[in-house]
């Protein structure tokens, strides 16, 4: 026996209220206010499909688009700070100079299409925690610092502890994502990019980003965080460890993916099995790699 | 003027570029209800029972029905039929105590507003038994599935062929399941007309005739009744326009209501609820000497049709195992299909529907031929081809009740021009350079024969008025292929007038008593043909009755932009052809009044059209990723109305192709959960999957079946592609028989790469 809890195909949002705050603060209070009932509104790019397929029925919609304050760009003590509705394509032509911009604009075309990129936010991305996602992907690499606040105050989450499983932060209801602080890094450290999705635009099966630097010949401060292969965005701590001090090149490039690609338990669905996903990292990881030392 | 031939622009696109388009959901109609359709969430369960007061309990709920509401209402009939006995296989229009897949119709909520609609189909209370659904009905064994009925066609002498055989050849293929996926989503908007007493439909598409009678039956009402009206339509590829429940359903509430409903079909609801297609197995063998030479072929095939048999009933099954020789000459030959029901959508028949599945199949057998043989696939072809001396060549079989005869037709010279325009030595040894190289890429090449232009008739009526303007009015439907342009070029030729004055009517069943519909690719041929000959019988009649007022004998006048004058004196007397249509108001002159004929074309045979395709793909063995770096379509199409709309078909035609032969796929989990019922997972190609298209359009062998010669144009640009691509794919990775499935997803096409050298 069984009972029908959903009509398959639908695509008219559940009925919601709309909320426009005049300022931080007034959000912050709306969001206390509703908790589990409200869901803030950035880019709309992910939330607004979920709402119409009926996956996400939030009854108060706290839309954070007219508050401008939230949309900046800072470099402070070494630091990017992104304001949480910096729009995606911002960041295709380098927001600040050396590695760090220049590894956000290689991520940022494979954003989705112009239309998500234009509207999306980098820090609708990191909330939405989709494992899939560019910015996740970034953010775990490069250990960023996410500032929230709610209206009780603020806090500072590592990116490690940030990002929970699909779709799952360590926010709270109440809590909204201020701001992202990405180290920039040192000129000298080479980065790299690659992922794979059938079509152009579509989320990566997986992805690889890679940074490091060169001291006296040998790989240093290895850092490899992949996406789309798991439940969220994870580093291959194994694979950075063995790679540490070794002779950059097609050797420990290779030995480094072969270690990423076995080290990680990767999730299969529809689109790929986890052993073609761990294939993938494979061959992404020693292309991010090359690529690193290729171009930068 | 010559407008036969010529590229002329299209002139349906004003509208349509400006943004005064009407498709199905641009019309909204005073004091309307809208129509949700309550959809199966499991692929099959007894239904135990739904409970709908919830749902009505909502304001602005006018009606909630199940199948109770609508028990004297029969199931979706065949529009072809092939095949007896099949009729307990039909649709209901709402599920009948079992429901069969996920998306089948359980109920309709009629309501003030769509979203309101939509709230209230959720508060419908379903309960359901579970029944063991068939998912996968041929692996290794059909088991539970049922087989509606098993299709064999063939001829020659097998057992023969296989006994003198040097080698037997056999593979196992299957070809996932696709489907035509137009920009516009279905969509059906009725209402009952008091002053005329007509329930009318707005958004009919295809065979507004066939269903205008279909819906008048199934309603017990007079033909008159019913009247159906074709918009501008966003897309068909088959699909789109056959008779679904949604049809039925809206003319019904606006009967039973005293209300215009509006029923605008979801993506969602769409990649569920329309027809699917596609979705075979095949085990093909064949047996070959040690030249090349194919002596026979017997194949067993399994297609999945669904839950259910819609209004094509077997045509694909029908169309598979006719079509599937091809080019090929084959003494001998058998296909024993199939036809399997499932707990999945229902299929129907998508662009060169039996035809894509069919030249996958037979192409990727002549690969493998040449392969074991130690052959070159294009010898192995040529060897096999129909010569051009044999034509028009008998199959010896029946296809969609009608002798399958290829009309015309030099297969040789097409493979030759097809080479040439390939720059084929050059090609392969560029691609040989590369693979030295370390690159894995290849070529590969499927020949097909189509077809096109089924009868049997097809009628236009083409009227001047006493404002010279031409209209020509047909029972054909506009898919948005050209229609209108097309048979404004052949009517602005056959009687001298410009293009750009005559109007093109079509889809209406009001303005015109019969009508066969736009599929099959057989508009061209049929109503181009029939306007040819009204237009014929109205210059006749233009020319009598201007002979009178020029004092000439008629073979003496010609036409030319609707002026009527003495042939070689342009500039001596003349009348414009609204003067000859004011001479024939009724009274004033014998015969019919007014300057208008009606031509009716008729046929017993179709025309075969063929072509070649050719990829050149780039493999990831590191990824699976297929790359098409070129797509290469040789097509004899007789003769080319206007060439820009056929590579204009053949471009979009192959881009579905390489969605077929790459990404498209709908996968359902072992309890019939579809998992590709979105854009996010039922993967479409875009601009950047597809390579440009060149296009090799052939007029060697006009169809000696018509008065224009033309053979149609619709689905040639996707019968070879998933062949192609495939034999591509193949070739790269240095000849794998394993490369038999569609799509070639980049899982796949790495785990037959895996096992080549790493790079
Ligand atoms: C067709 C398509 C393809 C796409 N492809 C990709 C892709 O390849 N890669 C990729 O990364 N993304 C892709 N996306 C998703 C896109 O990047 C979204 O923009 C992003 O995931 C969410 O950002 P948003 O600003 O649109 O957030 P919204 O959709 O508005 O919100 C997403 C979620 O985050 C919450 N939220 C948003 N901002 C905050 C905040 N400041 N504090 C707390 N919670 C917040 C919302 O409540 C909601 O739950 C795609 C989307 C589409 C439609």
């Amino acid at each position: 026996m069984g009972v029908q809890y959903y009509n398959p195909a639908c695509m008219k949002p559940a009925s919601f209220d709309y909320l426009a705050p005049r300022s931080l603060e007034e959000a912050l209070d709306y969001l206390a206010e509703h908790g589990y009932e409200a869901k803030v509104l950035a880019g709309g790019q992910s939330l607004v499909p979920a709402m119409n397929f009926r996956l996400a029925r939030p009854a108060v919609l706290v839309d954070i688009n007219p508050l401008s304050e939230l949309d900046y760009l800072e470099e402070t003590d070494h630091r990017l700070r992104i304001g949480t509705l910096v729009r995606h394509s911002t960041f295709e032509k380098p927001v600040c100079q050396g590695p760090t911009g220049r590894l956000l604009a290689m991520a940022a075309r494979h954003v989705g299409h112009w239309p998500i990129r234009v509207r999306g936010t980098f820090g609708g991305s990191l909330a939405h925690a989709d494992p899939a996602a560019e910015w996740c992907v970034i953010a775990r690499l490069l250990d960023a610092d996410l500032v929230t606040r709610s209206s009780s105050g603020g806090r500072h989450i590592p990116a490690e502890m940030f990002f929970q499983t699909v779709f799952t932060t360590a926010l709270e209801p109440d809590e909204l994502l201020l701001e992202a602080r990405l180290p920039l890094l040192s000129s000298d450290t080479k980065v790299g990019f690659q992922q794979f999705s059938r079509r152009a635009g579509d989320f990566a099966l997986a992805m690889v980003a890679v940074a490091f630097q060169i001291e006296e010949g040998k790989v240093m401060n290895p850092r490899i965080a992949l996406g789309g292969v798991s439940d969220r965005p994870l580093r291959a701590p194994e694979a950075e460890q063995m790679i540490e001090g070794a002779d950059p090149g097609d050797p420990s490039f290779r030995a480094a993916a072969e270690t990423a690609a076995r080290e990680i338990e990767a999730i299969g669905d529809i689109h790929g099995s986890a052993s073609y996903r761990r294939d993938l990292v494979r061959a992404l990881t020693r292309r991010a790699f090359e690529q690193a030392i290729t171009i930068s | 003027m010559n407008y036969i031939g010529s590229s002329v622009l299209r002139i349906e696109d004003r509208p349509l570029l400006t943004g005064e388009g009407r498709f199905a959901a641009d019309l909204s109609l005073p004091d309307q209800l809208q129509m949700r359709v309550v959809r199966s969430s499991v692929a099959h369960g007894r239904l135990v029972e739904i409970d709908t007061s919830d749902a009505l309990a909502l304001d602005g709920v006018e009606a909630v029905w199940t199948h109770q509401d609508v028990q004297d209402i029969p199931p979706i009939d065949f529009r072809m039929a092939w095949v007896d006995g099949l009729e307990p296989f039909r649709q209901p229009i709402l599920a009948a105590g079992i429901t069969r897949y996920v998306g089948e119709p359980l109920a309709v909520v009629l309501a003030e507003d769509p979203y309101l609609a939509e709230d209230a189909a959720e508060l419908v209370y379903v309960e359901y038994e579970d029944l063991q659904p068939v998912v996968d009905p041929y692996q290794p064994e059909p088991g539970e599935a049922v087989e509606t009925t098993l299709v064999e066609k063939g001829y020659g002498d097998l057992e023969e062929a296989f006994e003198g055989a040097a080698e037997i050849v056999e593979m196992e293929l299957r070809v996932g399941r696709h489907t035509g996926v137009p920009m516009e989503t279905r969509g059906a908007q009725a209402w009952y007309d008091p002053l005329r007493s007509v329930v009318e439909m707005f958004g009919a598409a295809k065979v507004p005739h066939h269903n205008r009678a279909a819906i008048a039956s199934m309603l017990g009402l007079p033909l008159g009744s019913v009247l159906l009206r074709e918009g501008h339509v966003g897309g068909g590829f088959g699909i789109r326009g056959e008779l679904y429940p949604e049809d039925v359903l809206v003319c019904l509430a606006a009967l039973r209501l005293g209300r215009p409903i509006r029923w605008i079909e979801d993506r969602k609801e769409h990649l569920l609820a329309a027809n699917h297609s596609r979705d075979q197995v095949h085990r093909i063998r064949a047996a070959v000497d040690r030249d090349g030479w194919i002596r026979g072929v017997d194949d067993e095939c399994w297609v999945d049709q669904g839950a259910y048999l819609r209004t094509h009933q077997v045509t694909v099954t029908e169309l598979t195992t006719s079509l599937l020789p091809g080019p090929y000459v084959w003494p001998a030959y058998r296909s024993r299909a199939h036809v399997m029901l499932s707990n999945k959508t229902p299929c129907g028949t998508y662009r060169a529907p039996g035809r894509f599945e069919t030249t996958f199949v037979r192409e990727r057998l002549i690969d493998l031929i040449s392969d074991r043989l130690e052959m070159d696939s294009v010898g192995v072809r040529r060897r096999n081809l129909i010569p051009a001396d044999q034509m028009p060549f008998h199959r010896e079989i029946e296809a969609l009740g009608t002798e399958v005869t290829y009309d015309s037709g030099d297969y040789h010279l097409l493979l030759d021009r097809t080479l040439e325009f390939l720059d084929y030595e050059d090609l392969t040894a560029a691609l040989a350079r590369r693979r030295s190289e370390g690159e894995v890429v290849g070529l590969g090449m499927g020949f097909f024969v189509e077809k096109s232009g089924l009868g049997p008739f097809d009628g236009v009526r083409v009227t001047v008025d006493e404002a010279g303007e031409v209209v020509v009015t047909t029972g054909v439907a506009s898919v948005g292929q050209g229609v209108e342009t097309v048979l404004a070029q052949v009517c602005a030729d056959t009687l001298g007038v410009e293009a750009e004055s005559v109007r093109v009517r079509h889809g209406q069943t009001d303005e015109i008593a019969y009508g066969m519909g736009a599929f099959a690719s057989r508009v061209t041929v049929m109503s181009g043909s029939a306007t040819l000959l009204a237009a014929g019988q109205v210059r006749e009649r233009a020319l009598e009755t201007a002979s009178g007022m020029l004092e000439a004998a008629p073979q003496d006048l010609t036409i030319d932009r609707g002026r009527v004058f003495v042939q070689g004196s342009p500039d001596g007397p003349s009348v414009m052809l609204g003067e000859v249509a004011a001479r024939l108001r009724p009274g004033q002159a014998e015969g019919t009044p007014g300057l208008t004929a009606e031509g009716w074309f008729e046929v017993d045979h179709m025309t075969y059209p063929y072509g070649i395709h050719c990829a050149v793909v780039r493999v990831d063995p590191e990824s699976g990723e297929v790359t098409v770096e070129r797509f290469v379509v040789a097509y004899e199409i007789g003769r080319a109305v206007n060439p820009k709309l056929v590579e204009g078909q053949i471009a979009g035609g192959a881009a579905q192709g390489i969605g077929g032969a790459l990404l498209e796929d709908f996968a359902y989990d072992e309890s019939g959960q579809p998992l590709t019922s979105s854009f996010m997972d039922y993967l479409m190609p875009t601009v950047v999957e597809v390579p440009e298209v060149e296009v090799l359009l052939c007029e060697d062998a006009p169809s000696p079946l018509n008065p224009l010669g033309v053979k149609g144009a619709g689905e040639g640009g996707i019968t070879a592609a998933g062949a192609a691509i495939a034999n591509a794919v193949a070739d790269a990775l240095g000849g794998s028989e394993e490369v038999s499935c569609l799509p070639l997803s980049p899982e796949r096409v790495r785990r037959i790469a895996r096992s080549l050298p790493r790079p």
